[in-house]
């Protein structure tokens, strides 16, 4: 009897203690929530956000729910988006510039819920973080290959929206590509589209009958690419790696890598440890990487290669004065570097040497 | 500028425009005939598809091009069905039809933004081909930007020197007469849809195989509603489509060029001005037309017709 009774206390404690042991280790998994501004196919922005979600996912398996939502415009309609996500995720990425006031509007509703804002700025309530990466650091890299490669001196530049962050990867790409070719222009055109890959490739057109040899891109898709292929010109891919899209044209692309990243952000609300945090991270963190170097000589790759240990040692800086504003007045004495804000977080002027008009 | 610059500038309006021409003159037909179809995007997009899969795995541009026409007429075909046989409003039938085939050409395609094509190349004539500027301007283009000029004339003829092309706009015009006289309305306008769909499904493979050798989800980014204002622009002509697609292709590279060139006009009202354009020739052709009644436009545009016997 008291045998058969002690069985059971033991049954039941083993019972309890396993219970304890589930529960411990099987919490309930954090639920992350994405939202893109593209299809996650466009092999650039969108693309490499989604690789980062994939390291989430693969990193943490069981510990994550991810819930991804493709092609959310940037108006009303991604409110709503996310204040259906909000109701239901811990974590919610917005993935994109224009997501802010909706970011920021329902965060204000939702204080139990993370939110965490890419390129943006704004973090009027302790449940926003942003984030961003120092992708001119990146510019600054193609720009010295664009000056050593071009053979016309014109590098055709593929601009999507006078934003801050591509303001910011003009100048750096055309301030670096002077310091080695100071006879570089560059024409930029705006297409006012993340992606649209048909007119992404007319602008590529445009720009190569004008003249340019070398097409950069900040918009998402591998139309640029292709048409340099097509027209026997060099050109950078945008966001991930690509080669596949111009063998013979591909020089180099900046890589976003966002995968350690988020890792690290829904770890931190699984732990209970996620504050309202200013992330903007280079390639010295490893947010900003390149890939391979292809179709340039080796003197070329070396110096690009060096570049990048500069930036990685903290050794240089794209804006390093002296350097004007459009209108030539000053911006940067000799020597001096700028300040994170407001000048690079804001910047919304051209330095001095670009010809093209600045669009407001 | 020299005239490598301006030949290219042509090309380039050319190729912006091919994709309009073929979805507008399939449009064109269809409203001929008396039916709406706001679905031109969605055939659109699942011609590009097609277009882009079948290149991949076969390498047969004239393959493509044919899936894409069929794919049109596929999706062209459900519209037919649920407005002719089961007369569904044509409005809201399609609306749905866009939005089912940009979803649709999304989740087939998932795999297919990894891959990448060779462009479809262009004719080369000996001797006419290198010819100074006439050899470019005039023998040098894909094969498909004949064929959508050809197209519109073949329209053009059908609708204005055959019998049938008459039936078609009587049809369009009064279907209860054309039906009180024999004729089989249901029939003319699925046709008519059916083709509309081909040539919607070309304009997609257009962009998809000879404008950039991609396929990327919501490529079409609302060409086809474009295309659609562009049959209105017409009024109904099909001449007047190569017109519109021209003027509308011209100022999108147009605007392109003088960015590069560094117009002092502010970059954002220079991407405004295709749009912009289309609304004025669109408002201004309303006025001129205010005083006296639209008559190239079918009477029974939209309207279901009920087989009384």
């Amino acid at each position: 009897m008291a045998n058969r009774k002690l069985t059971s206390i033991l049954k039941f404690s083993l019972l309890s203690s396993m219970l304890a042991f589930t529960g411990g280790a099987f919490a309930d998994p954090v639920k992350a929530a994405f939202v893109y501004i593209g299809p996650t196919g466009d092999h650039g922005w969108t693309y490499a956000h989604d690789q980062g979600a994939n390291m989430v996912q693969d990193q943490l398996g069981d510990g994550v729910v991810i819930t991804r939502i493709e092609s959310v415009a940037e108006n009303s309609d991604s409110e709503r988006v996310i204040t259906s996500l909000a109701r239901k995720n811990d974590i919610i990425f917005t993935t994109s510039f224009g997501y802010m006031n909706p970011t920021v509007k329902v965060a204000a509703r939702y204080p139990d819920v993370k939110f965490e804002h890419a390129t943006g700025y704004m973090r009027p309530t302790d449940n926003i973080s942003t984030y961003s990466a120092r992708f001119y650091e990146g510019r600054h890299v193609i720009g010295k290959i664009a000056g050593r490669m071009t053979n016309s001196n014109i590098i055709g530049y593929i601009a999507s929206f006078p934003i801050p962050e591509v303001i910011r990867g003009i100048n750096a790409a055309f301030l670096a590509a002077k310091s080695v070719n100071p006879d570089i222009q560059i024409k930029i055109v705006w297409v006012y589209t993340w992606f649209d890959p048909g007119k992404e490739a007319d602008a590529a057109r445009a720009l190569i009958a004008q003249g340019a040899d070398i097409i950069m891109q900040h918009t998402d898709s591998t139309a640029p690419m292709t048409v340099a292929e097509d027209e026997g010109v060099l050109a950078f891919g945008q966001a991930s790696d690509m080669t596949a899209w111009g063998p013979n044209a591909h020089l180099t692309s900046i890589i976003d890598e966002w995968g350690p990243y988020y890792v690290a952000r829904v770890k931190a609300v699984a732990d209970g440890t996620w504050t309202s945090t200013d992330t903007f991270d280079g390639v010295a963190e490893g947010m900003v990487e390149f890939a391979p170097f292809t179709n340039m000589p080796d003197e070329v790759m070396w110096e690009a290669q060096d570049t990048i240990l500069d930036l990685d040692a903290g050794a240089v800086h794209p804006f390093t004065g002296p350097i004007n504003k459009q209108d030539g007045s000053p911006w940067l004495a000799e020597g001096e570097t700028p300040p994170m804000f407001p000048d690079i977080i804001t910047m919304d002027f051209y330095v001095e040497g670009i010809d093209s008009k600045y669009p407001n | 500028m020299n005239e490598g610059l301006i030949i290219a500038i042509i090309i380039g309006i050319s190729i912006a425009s091919v994709p309009l021409i073929f979805a507008a003159i399939g449009e064109l037909l269809v409203e001929r005939s008396g039916v709406l179809n706001l679905g031109v995007e969605g055939m659109m997009i699942v011609g590009a598809l097609a277009g882009f899969v079948i290149e991949f795995h076969t390498g047969s541009s004239f393959l493509a091009v044919l899936a894409a026409l069929l794919a049109g007429m596929a999706i062209a075909s459900i519209f037919a069905f649920l407005t002719q046989i089961l007369l569904t409003n044509q409005v809201a039938t399609g609306l749905a039809l866009t939005l089912f085939g940009l979803g649709i050409a999304a989740f087939i395609g998932r795999g297919y933004s990894e891959e990448n094509i060779q462009l479809i190349s262009a004719i080369h004539i000996p001797l006419l081909s290198d010819f100074p500027i006439v050899g470019p301007l005039l023998f040098s283009y894909n094969p498909l930007v004949y064929l959508a000029f050809f197209m519109v004339f073949l329209v053009w003829w059908f609708l204005f020197k055959t019998k049938q092309g008459l039936t078609l706009r009587a049809i369009g015009d009064n279907h209860d007469a054309a039906h009180a006289i024999g004729h089989n309305v249901i029939r003319y306008r699925v046709l008519a849809i059916l083709f509309g769909g081909a040539m919607a499904g070309i304009g997609g493979a257009f962009l998809s195989l000879v404008q950039v050798p991609i396929w990327g989800e919501d490529m079409t980014a609302g060409r086809g509603w474009i295309a659609i204002g562009l049959v209105v622009f017409s009024s109904w002509q099909p001449f007047k489509v190569i017109l519109g697609a021209l003027i509308f292709g011209g100022i999108t590279i147009l605007q392109l060029h003088a960015q590069g060139f560094d117009v002092r006009i502010s970059a954002q009202y220079l991407s405004m001005l295709p749009y912009l354009a289309t609304i004025v020739i669109l408002v201004s052709l309303r006025m001129r037309d205010k005083n006296k009644t639209n008559r190239t436009m079918p009477n029974c545009l939209g309207r279901i017709f009920h087989s009384t016997s």
